[in-house]
């Protein structure tokens, strides 16, 4: 697999937070158009086909029909 | 000034007086398809008859952009140059979103080719001087205002009854080759399944008459101030003839927007001003659908009546002449006795795998320029707000993706050291050559071409060239010499560095047999 999913952004938490900050003050139409264009700079950054499928895939088994995980880790 | 549609010559048939031997085949409609593939069967020694229901060609705005690969087919058939004298040629687009420019494209940025990328030429056109070439034949019994209201298939033959303004007849024929149009009422009668997917959104199309001089690329706007929220197409056409598609939204009332009254509005914003004729108006919605067999033994459909796409990337007129392309010589060697009728089967394979690959890229063009309301249209307004500012964005703008003919999936020798562009499944890709061109030599036979290199004697017939430089660019890449065996469609069959005489008889005898 060539997705990264284990944590690979310094300081996240900042991160998170400049996220939001980008949504800050507009309606929910401008939001998902903010999210569309943001999917597609992101996505020609990553450039890598295979790591682009494998994140489709995963943020479509992680929408709210997903599985369960298989088991609970540590807290 | 509008085209002249003269009629054609109707002459009374030999079968309303006594019944016709069996015909080898019978071409039912003469648009470009049907009137193509009788001049390719004519050339190759075949007699061939064409019925057509009407007796004048193709009547309004039709297809209008013939690709470098139908020219070289057009010229093959004796038209090519007929074709390029009248028509405008085009190799740049230019996308606009609302009135900024946000890509450009060139479609042939290499010389060393004879034909153009593209030449705009009406249909009547295309029409009248392919109808102009089969009227000179011999081989070719062209009959008017004669239709298929019967059709009957046996085993070996169809047996037809045709409505003249004199009355009704029959014939029999070995082959029918289908070639009448998206309606295609033999596919009708045949109750055959024409699957696929109907697009909801209308276009306008209108042919208007203007003296100006706009250059002659193809312009595509995203939502212009000239018609908001919609898109818009322009094209060149010969005498000063423009062709202009404009979106409507899938609520248009088709009878109300036709009328000149609300047309003639829409034409001045897309112009600037009301200094034209309107020439033709008609609203179209899309289709992309195909037969799931382009051959029923001794039926076989080509053009419209096989496939159907959306007009925007130049899939239509082109898919079907690469259709006769690739039945012609086929067809012909089944008649001649040299191959058996499950030739055909590789006409089949190949066009299917064609049309699906128009298909394909015709939806996701279409899809793109008319999205359906969520994630469609939100990521279609993604890319555009982007485009302005990013490269990449750019060419995700997709008006159209113009057509190239496709390379099928042969299981045939090949030498990886050789240029991708011309491996087997490729149209041969033309170059200088002396002082013509690559595509004037091949002609319409089996060829093998030695490029600095001296062939085995195998009885094909034989080209050989020195490695200039750009057929050394196209055919050799790093390779010293090369030999390849091309199709009498221009599709190269097999292609070997070094090879024995052997080698080449049996990849030459398999063009002949049955795909497995």
């Amino acid at each position: 697999m060539t997705l990264v999913t284990e944590p690979n952004i310094p300081d996240a938490d900042s991160f998170y937070a400049e996220l939001l900050a980008a949504h800050e003050g507009l309606g929910d139409d401008e939001s998902r158009a903010l999210n569309a264009r943001l999917v597609l700079i992101l996505a020609n950054h990553v450039g890598d086909r295979a790591a682009l499928s494998e994140a489709l895939a995963l943020a479509a088994r992680t929408g709210a029909g997903g599985q369960p995980p298989a088991s609970p880790r540590d807290t | 000034m509008p085209y002249d549609y003269k009629p054609f010559p109707y002459r009374r048939a030999p079968g309303l007086q006594a019944p016709e031997p069996r015909h080898d085949v019978v071409i039912v409609g003469a648009g470009p398809i049907g009137l193509a593939l009788a001049l390719d069967l004519a050339g190759r020694g075949r007699r061939v008859t064409v019925l057509d229901d009407n007796d004048v060609v193709s009547v309004g705005s039709r297809a209008i952009c013939w690709s470098k690969r139908s020219l070289e087919i057009l010229d093959r058939l004796g038209v090519g140059e007929r074709c390029l004298e009248k028509g405008v040629t085009w190799h740049a687009g230019r996308t606009f979103h609302r009135d900024r420019e946000i890509f450009a494209f060139d479609l042939l940025p290499e010389a060393g080719h004879k034909m153009p990328a593209f030449v705009n030429l009406q249909q009547y056109y295309v029409e009248e001087f392919l109808a102009d070439a089969a009227l000179a034949s011999p081989q070719i019994d062209l009959r008017f205002r004669n239709r298929v209201d019967v059709v009957s298939v046996e085993s070996d033959h169809v047996k037809i009854g045709v409505e003249t303004p004199e009355g009704h007849y029959a014939l029999e024929t070995s082959y029918l080759v289908a070639c009448d149009g998206a309606r295609s009422p033999v596919r009708q009668m045949l109750g055959l399944d024409f699957a696929g997917e109907h697009f909801e959104e209308r276009f306008l199309i209108a042919d208007v008459e203007i003296e100006a001089d706009f250059s002659s690329e193809r312009r595509f706007w995203f939502e212009p101030t000239f018609h908001p929220g919609q898109s818009a197409l322009l094209h060149k056409q010969p005498d000063n003839i423009y062709r202009i598609d404009l979106q409507l939204g899938w609520d248009a009332d088709p009878e109300e927007e036709k009328k000149p009254e609300n047309v003639i509005p829409r034409i001045e914003r897309v112009l600037g001003h009301g200094d034209f004729r309107l020439d033709w108006v008609s609203v179209y919605t899309f289709q992309c659908r195909r037969l799931a067999r382009f051959v029923h033994g001794p039926v076989i459909f080509a053009g419209d009546s096989a496939h159907l796409v959306s007009p925007f990337g130049a899939r239509g007129g082109n898919g079907g002449l690469d259709d006769v392309a690739a039945l012609g010589w086929r067809l012909a060697a089944v008649l001649d006795g040299r191959a058996e009728p499950g030739l055909l089967g590789a006409y089949d394979r190949e066009r299917v795998y064609g049309a699906d690959e128009n298909i394909l890229y015709s939806a996701r063009s279409t899809r793109f320029m008319t999205p359906a309301p969520g994630a469609e249209r939100m990521f279609r307004d993604a890319v555009l707000a982007l485009a302005a500012e990013t490269g990449f964005a750019r060419p995700m703008a997709n008006s159209g993706r113009l057509s190239k003919p496709c390379i099928y999936p042969l299981d045939a020798p090949d030498d990886r050291r050789l240029p991708a562009g011309s491996r087997p499944g490729a149209v041969a890709p033309d170059a200088p050559l002396g002082a013509g061109w690559l595509t004037e030599e091949l002609g319409s036979e089996v060829t093998l071409l030695a490029i600095a290199a001296s062939p085995p004697r195998t009885g094909l017939r034989t080209l050989q060239a020195e490695a200039a430089e750009t057929l050394a660019d196209r055919y050799l890449g790093d390779a010293a010499r090369a030999l390849y065996l091309i199709r009498p469609d221009q599709v190269v069959a097999a292609r070997w560095v070094e090879a024995t005489a052997a080698e080449i008889k049996a990849a030459e005898r398999a063009l002949w047999e049955e795909p497995k």
